[in-house]
């Protein structure tokens, strides 16, 4: 997909305000059963799925439920096991379905496990790769 | 099941077999809840039966493999379609052109074999994304920038490949431009190396792109003719500070000027970053869709009464401090003659960037990835949603003031004409230097009364723009045969000898077949139908 540039000039102007008042308060460590899972949502649902402005996935979620469940996927305790998989591997809207060499089967249980678990198991969110290298030293990973 | 035009079932299942062999029977998918992945998702044939289909995908994990499963293919004339990440959304994505094909899927192919900071450069396998070279790089500490598209999910060699473009500095922006050193194998299972590749034990495959001889990497730009397996990108040291400003000129008579000015500041070198020049007193209705150029006199009106600027001149620097806000200076010299011109600095960054940065910045202008921008198709402007996806209409025109007029009036005429939405449409994109594109996003929906509708448009439009001497760089597999038909000099030559080597190389027709209008002698006649 090419964009121009307006758009990202103007995307913050998209942002949406109730999304932030839908947000959990997340923090603390992941438990670690859940890592994993982890993982797998800030590598591949994050990046339009977490609790933050101009991402498609958490917008269009907000769109569409207006409110009466959390925008960001992270912050859902409704979904179960079948609806996650029905999603990665098969899509919606605009969300094209992943695949087996991306997701596998392992990763997706251990998303679906995540996004199951009790909010206060899940710790802090995902970080988008974004924010988690921006606070790296500059020497690397220690 | 698809399956591809005179191929036994027993061959296929024959040549699946043997494959099963070669990548382990876990990386062989050939069930129906496995090839909807491989689906395009945003096809404009979405649920007819022209869809373009796979039979079965393989996922090999290294060079050997590829070899081996290509000739398990070609001793059987098993259609074979090579993806890197199949993230080529709006152009096709992991679909093969031709149905029936076994997508070669080379996602498990995700090594950075190589990041030499001194050669600012890498060597990455097909299934290294840049979302998967970003983190590497950060992680390692190098002071190696990424050029990279707006969606960061996509492959660097796929990307490459298919000609993607970026944001940055413009020697990275053009992807295919910024690479150097290819391998890749060849329909007969041979292992070809482009550049100072071909020759053992030299150090220099990713600093000399061309080697000796006709330079052959643009044999697997857009092509049928090889399964590329590495590639080597050359990176752009991470600068000192980022400076982004914008020049406003208040007549519509200023355009011709102004592009022609812009040009000679880029290649002298003045700037170099991604430039762009948009209109904001036609982008009131919809900021991310210039609307249609009126007539002079009444452009200059609604200037007057909106106070808004005619044209914008968006200019982008990467450097020192000192070098760069010497260089915006001197831009700003040379076009202090424009009368009512405005000067406006949007934004200085000193780099490295802050945890804090992160929340302002356009990320791709930085050289991150992200996936922000289907924001802007999904949830953005304009009253086509839901859709279900978009394609991209991509077409090269002249880098002039004249260039973004006419091709801005015809696609708005013939567009609204023929009933066709866009919620993206930008005349002048400036990712390659040297050339305009002109980007036109259109939405698809699962819909086959619609798509049906819209790829008659398109076609159509992609005629219009030939006689105009305008041609796509890029398009969807449904449309390749057409864009392909519009570079028609002297009897298709282009094709024919496309035609030739294919031919020569793929003798029996099984990579890629169809890919941007290149079919094997099998196919040629009914162009895969």
């Amino acid at each position: 997909m090419k964009a121009f540039l307006i758009a990202a000039a103007l995307a913050p102007a998209l942002a949406l305000g109730s999304a932030a008042a839908q947000q959990s308060v997340r923090t603390g460590p992941t438990a670690p059963e859940l890592a994993p899972g982890r993982q797998v949502y800030a590598q591949w649902c994050a990046p339009c799925h977490a609790a933050g402005p101009r991402l498609a996935g958490t917008m269009s979620l907000q769109a569409k439920y207006q409110g009466e469940v959390p925008a960001a996927l992270e912050d859902r305790t409704d979904l179960s096991a079948p609806v996650i998989a029905h999603f990665v591997r098969n899509g919606v809207a605009w969300m094209p379905p992943f695949r087996r060499t991306e997701i596998s089967d392992a990763d997706l249980a251990a998303l679906s496990a995540y996004l199951t678990a009790p909010l206060e198991r899940r710790g802090a969110h995902a970080p988008l790769l974004a924010d988690e290298m921006a606070v790296l030293p500059q020497g690397g990973r220690p | 099941m698809t399956t591809a035009p005179g191929l036994t079932a027993a061959a296929f299942a024959d040549g699946l077999a043997e494959m099963r062999g070669i990548v382990g029977s876990e990386w062989v998918f050939d069930q129906p809840a496995d090839l909807n992945t491989y689906r395009d998702f945003y096809s404009v044939l979405w649920g007819e039966p022209e869809e373009k289909l796979a039979s079965a995908a393989i996922a090999p994990a290294n060079l050997e493999e590829v070899q081996s499963v290509v000739r398990a293919a070609n001793a059987r004339r098993i259609p074979l379609y090579p993806i890197s990440t199949g993230r080529n959304l709006g152009y096709g994505g992991a679909a093969p052109v031709l149905s029936g094909s076994v997508v070669l899927d080379l996602k498990r192919m995700n090594r950075v074999l190589d990041v030499n900071e001194s050669d600012c450069s890498c060597l990455v396998e097909p299934g290294v994304s840049y979302f998967d070279m970003y983190r590497h790089l950060r992680e390692t500490g190098s002071k190696l920038w990424l050029d990279v598209p707006d969606p960061g999910w996509g492959s660097m060699v796929g990307n490459a490949l298919d000609s993607g473009g970026g944001y940055t500095a413009a020697p990275y922006r053009g992807h295919f431009e910024a690479q150097c050193g290819i391998e890749a194998v060849l329909a007969s299972g041979e292992v070809l190396r482009t550049g100072m590749g071909a020759l053992p034990g030299a150090e220099t495959w990713q600093q000399y792109r061309m080697g000796i001889g006709p330079c052959l990497d643009g044999l697997f730009r857009q092509s049928s003719l090889g399964v590329v397996t590495k590639m080597g990108f050359w990176l752009f040291p991470q600068p000192e500070a980022y400076l982004s400003a914008s020049v406003d000129v208040m007549r519509f008579e200023d355009l011709d000027e102004l592009v022609t000015l812009l040009n000679e500041l880029e290649y002298g070198n003045i700037f170099n970053g991604m430039p762009g020049v948009s209109s904001p007193v036609l982008s009131q209705q919809n900021p991310i869709a210039m609307a249609m150029i009126p007539e002079p006199e009444e452009m200059n009106r609604m200037v007057e009464q909106s106070g808004l600027p005619a044209w914008r001149a968006s200019f982008s620097f990467y450097g020192p401090e000192k070098v760069i806000r010497a260089q915006w200076e001197y831009v700003q010299s040379r076009f202090a003659h424009f009368p009512g011109v405005r000067f406006n600095e949007a934004s200085f960054t000193r780099l490295p960037l802050s945890a804090d940065d992160m929340e302002r910045i356009q990320k791709p202008r930085f050289g991150i990835p992200a996936l922000d921008i289907f924001s802007v198709g999904s949830r953005g402007y304009g009253n086509f949603n839901p859709s279900d996806g978009h394609i991209w209409f991509s077409a090269v025109i002249p880098r002039s003031g004249r260039g973004i007029v006419e091709a801005n009036r015809v696609m708005r005429r013939e567009c609204a004409r023929l009933g066709l939405d866009l919620f993206m449409f930008a005349p002048a994109v400036t990712c390659w230097t040297r050339s305009f594109v002109l980007f036109a996003a259109v939405p698809v929906y699962k819909d086959p009364a619609r798509n049906r509708h819209l790829r008659e448009a398109v076609t159509e439009i992609i005629g219009i723009c030939a006689q105009h001497g305008w041609g796509e760089y890029r398009c969807p597999p449904a449309f390749m045969d057409s864009v392909m038909d519009a570079y028609s000099f002297n009897g298709h030559i282009l094709r024919r000898v496309n035609e030739a080597i294919k031919d020569a190389l793929d003798p029996n027709g099984i990579l890629s077949a169809g890919r941007y209008g290149v079919w094997p002698a099998h196919l040629r006649e009914g162009r895969g139908a």
